[in-house]
């Protein structure tokens, strides 16, 4: 026999009038290597077939199944039961907007990240399909991979204060998204360019400094480098901002 | 209801289908792509290994280019492929790369000096040259004589996805994200679009397009066991079943991959044999030396997964609560190794297993992986049967994977097929003219209206959906399988079509508005037991074995009278899909041979026009282009 294990799961359905918000509870058997992917699914087929959640590549690769676990922010499918308590309580993601029970709309909010920090390679040199590749380093290759990791899990967005507090927050994925294009020798924009993007109280500028994102990443991103380098070459371009407003040109 | 207009409607949001709007946008046109989930979460951000494209860079791949690229992809696909298409393939698969680097893709690139690498467990030399220093570089993968896929440690289809959607944000083409399309709108002669769902709200929507595309991947999700995304249900295939002339092409070719982690058959690279992995059994032995001395753990995957499951049953597999597996042991490549090159292999074993693959070894069986078959397409990716509808990537049968697809060459399907298929919609598009019957558009719509209410108010019964899904693959995983014979097919046949009665009076339990994920499965599942009936049937007509469709009572490939592929059509009111055959190949640039690897008894084909003179028995030599050059190997 094993644990019993009891979850406690918000529900609300946003599509029906009739329905408020409120956590609802449900006994489940936990099995060996049980995931929260294999729980949330036995819950739906066995006993409430309304059950809302999200999974995909149930492998931690895609980035969808992001949920509050027990307070933490966390990928539900590689959640292992036996490293929780015998109570479970499940919440969707805050911040992103909540689409039923533990579905929020992250692909919303994503593409609305991607587009204000332009995130694509910006270069003027046309593709020329007859040509070789640009050489590149391996090393450098590998430490511009370590930042496009990210799976716009939204786990570092739902644990940073500032962007709980404030709707037009970047938040670190942007800010690790605007470290990796840096950090590209193929991206041809200027430390204004990036400036213009983040160099404000909704970007780096308004960043608490306080780490919750790195913590809480799945991929373990280095989170914490990504935004002290932002910041100080940020800080850079801000004096270089007010100089060249105050130099006659 | 909300209608929404584009020139170009893209069904699936995956590689395949953004490459295609891309293309498409790039020329000018509007697009907008339709997915399950959000894009950058579609099925292609799962794969791990590579892409294959003979850039011979890496001095393992030296002399590497798209002839042998070509000659690999025949031979693998055991001469079921089109030879045409696998030939612009493997012509275009560079310049895809490297236009994947100019959009910029990371990929790893040639160190100079020497290194290291393992083969079957032994460790080799080798010397990268100077003058490569910094081009891509590529790692070894089953079934391929030169080094030549092409990644990013193991993380290539994330990055590629992840890519190709910044140039679709760029280029600002629209993706509609939890949007499920649910049946084509056509007259019979033409497409015009889709009906979609949307699942944030459950409403339906109605999408009208000068051209559509179906790229929706694969249907591993007809299986139990399998190591596909949990939404490869099949959509696309379903969708071309329900127009009654689409055809499905060679619906029976489905690929198993020898490495699944058991519980869960989650995915472990190829690239894991590639770098050296071997594959061990109960008694701590290896065992593919035995069965396939020359090429050992990297003979294609249909030929490790067969000896897998021999292995098995002949008693040498573990013994686990999940049922029997293997061991697939990493060890010797090193700390480093594992956690800079296989650094997502040992997320996933110490993730899900509570494995440490430095130290222990991963417990793994096969499990389904690859749908070869798909929408029925020519060489353009224009869908057989329908003007206006096109097809690519898994979803599409365009063909250049026959009845086995090498890996690293789907993830290259994608972009290539993608870059080619763009551009002959974009020419079909150029000064394309269609007016939209608003009659015919409220038919689909009604039908699909009709189909919700039926199954909220439980009008045809009450059959509990996860059952009846459930029993479908467990029908699928028992008796069409890897090994395949006319007894568990016909068993398979009748139970199908028994739970085919059953998934038609399907009802709800639950009858909450919005997305309603149990009203997403109910009205996918009557298509799925179809699809996996075209599978079951087209497998049990085809007596012959071939690539990943092996057959026990029929072991020989028969050239002779299965050079040929299963067009599979469903018409409404049938209890079995209407199988029709064409020709693989118009072209025979490689006659039919030994592949090299696997056990192939071969009835020659008798065809002039397929062997070349009317020599037969000179299509039992292998053609000189398809011989394994000797790999460079210093030690
Ligand atoms: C675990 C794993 C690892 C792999 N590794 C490799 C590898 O190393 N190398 C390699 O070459 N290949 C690999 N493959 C295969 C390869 O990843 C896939 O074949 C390829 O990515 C498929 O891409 P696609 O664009 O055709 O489809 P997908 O990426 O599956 O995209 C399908 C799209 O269609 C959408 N969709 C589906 N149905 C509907 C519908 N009804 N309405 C609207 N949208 C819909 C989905 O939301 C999604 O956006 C791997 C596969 C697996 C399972
Ligand atoms: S460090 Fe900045 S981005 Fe990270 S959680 Fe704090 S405020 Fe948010
Ligand atoms: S940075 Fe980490 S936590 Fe944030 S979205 Fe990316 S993967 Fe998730
Ligand atoms: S389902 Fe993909 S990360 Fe959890």
């Amino acid at each position: 026999m094993g644990r019993q294990l009891k979850f406690n799961i918000f529900r609300y359905n946003p599509e029906d009038p009739k329905s408020v918000p409120h956590m609802e509870s449900f006994d489940l058997e936990e099995t060996e290597a049980m995931t929260l992917y294999i729980a949330l699914n036995r819950l739906r087929e066995e006993q409430d077939p309304s059950l809302q959640f999200d999974f995909m590549c149930r492998a931690g690769i895609c980035g969808s199944c992001a949920m509050m676990i027990n307070g933490r922010p966390d990928l539900a499918c590689h959640t292992k039961t036996k490293n929780l308590p015998d109570e479970i309580n499940l919440m969707p993601l805050p911040v992103f907007k909540l689409i039923g029970d533990l579905s929020v709309d992250s692909g919303t909010w994503f593409r609305a990240m991607n587009e204000k920090v332009q995130s694509w390679v910006h270069t003027d040199k046309p593709f020329d399909p007859n040509a070789e590749e640009e050489p590149m380093d391996n090393q450098l290759a590998e430490e511009i991979y370590e930042l496009e990791r990210c799976v716009e899990c939204g786990c570092c967005v739902a644990a940073c204060g500032k962007a709980n507090m404030r709707e037009d927050f970047m938040g670190a994925a942007a800010f690790n998204r605007i470290a990796r294009f840096m950090m590209d020798p193929r991206d041809e924009r200027t430390g204004t360019e990036y400036f213009e993007v983040v160099g404000n109280e909704e970007g780096i500028f308004g960043c608490l400094g306080l780490l919750g994102c790195e913590d809480v990443c799945p991929k373990e991103i280095p989170l914490q480098d990504q935004l002290g380098m932002l910041r100080r070459k940020m800080g850079w371009q801000s004096i270089r901002h007010l100089f060249s407003r105050l130099l006659p040109d | 209801m909300d209608t929404f207009y584009t020139d170009l409607l893209c069904i699936g949001a995956g590689l395949a289908g953004e490459r295609v709007a891309v293309e498409a946008a790039s020329r000018g046109f509007d697009s907008i792509c339709l997915s399950i989930v959000p894009p950058r979460r579609s099925h292609s951000s799962a794969a791990q290994g590579g892409m294959q494209a003979a850039l011979g860079n890496a001095c393992m791949g030296e002399g590497d280019c798209p002839d042998v690229h070509f000659a690999d992809t025949v031979k693998g696909s055991d001469w079921g492929c089109d030879q045409e298409v696998a030939r612009l393939f493997a012509e275009t698969a560079p310049i895809a790369v490297r236009e994947m680097a100019h959009w910029g893709i990371p990929w790893n690139r040639v160190v100079p000096g020497t290194g290291t690498f393992y083969k079957g467990g032994k460790e080799y030399q080798k010397i990268e040259k100077k003058e490569k220093e910094g081009f891509i570089t590529a790692r070894d993968f089953g079934g391929t004589a030169k080094w030549r896929t092409c990644y990013t440690s193991d993380g290539t289809g994330h990055t590629l996805l992840f890519t190709m959607d910044n140039q679709v944000v760029k280029l600002g083409v629209k993706v509609h994200d939890r949007v499920e399309a649910v049946a084509l709108i056509h007259d019979g002669q033409r497409c015009f679009g889709a009906v979609a769902r949307c699942l944030k709200t459950g409403k339906l929507r109605v999408y009208l397009a000068k051209a559509t595309l179906v790229a929706t991947g694969g249907y591993g999700r007809l299986y139990r066991e399998t190591t596909n995304a949990v939404i490869c249900d099949g959509s696309g295939a379903i969708l071309a079943l329900k127009t009654g002339i689409v055809p499905v092409g060679n619906p029976e070719a489905v690929q198993f991959h020898p490495t699944g982690i058991v519980p869960t058959s989650i995915l472990v690279t190829e690239g894991c044999r590639g770098d050296g992995g071997t594959l061990k059994d109960v008694d701590g032995k290896r065992f593919m030396d035995t069965y396939e001395p020359e090429k050992q753990e990297l003979a294609s995957r249909d030929v490790v997964s067969r000896w897998m499951t021999h292995h098995i049953r002949e008693g040498k597999g573990v013994k686990s609560p999940y049922g029997d597996h293997l061991w697939l042991d990493i060890r010797h490549l090193g700390e480093r190794h594992i956690k800079t090159k296989l650094r997502e292999v040992d997320e996933i074993c110490r993730e899900f297993l509570g494995v440490d693959p430095v130290t222990q070894m991963i417990p793994v069986r096969p499990a389904q992986h690859y749908s070869m078959g798909g929408v029925r397409t020519n060489r353009d990716g224009a869908a057989y049967g329908l003007d206006g509808l096109f097809s690519a990537g898994e979803g599409a049968c365009w063909d250049m994977h026959g009845l086995n697809r090498l890996g690293g060459n789907s993830l290259a399907e994608t972009i290539v097929a993608g870059r080619i298929v763009g551009e002959k919609v974009a020419d079909y598009l150029d000064g394309c003219e269609v007016t939209f019957k608003t009659e015919l558009v409220r038919d689909f719509v009604r039908q699909e209206e009709e189909i919700i209410s039926r199954l909220m108010a439980g009008k045809d019964g009450r059959e509990n959906v996860y059952d009846v899904r459930n029993a479908m693959q467990d029908v699928m995983m028992d008796y069409v399988g890897i090994f395949r014979n006319a007894t568990d097919l016909r068993h398979a046949v009748v139970q199908l079509q028994e739970i085919h009665e059953r998934a038609k009076k399907v009802g709800l339990r639950s009858s909450s508005p919005g997305a309603n994920p149990e009203l997403a499965l109910g009205m996918r599942i009557k298509g799925m037991v179809r699809l996996a009936l075209c599978v079951a049937y087209a497998a049990e007509q085809r007596t012959e074995s071939r690539g990943a469709h092996a057959r026990e009572d029929y072991p020989e490939r028969n050239d002779r009278d299965w050079l040929k592929r299963t067009l599979a059509t469903w018409k409404e009111g049938d209890d079995l899909p209407t199988l029709n055959f064409e020709p693989n190949s118009q072209v025979w640039e490689i006659p039919p041979g030994q592949r090299g690897y696997g056990v192939s008894k071969i009835i020659p084909s008798e065809d002039p026009s397929v062997v070349g003179n009317g020599e037969a028995s000179k299509a039992q030599e292998v053609p000189e282009v398809c011989k394994t050059p000797e790999t460079p190997e210093t030690n």
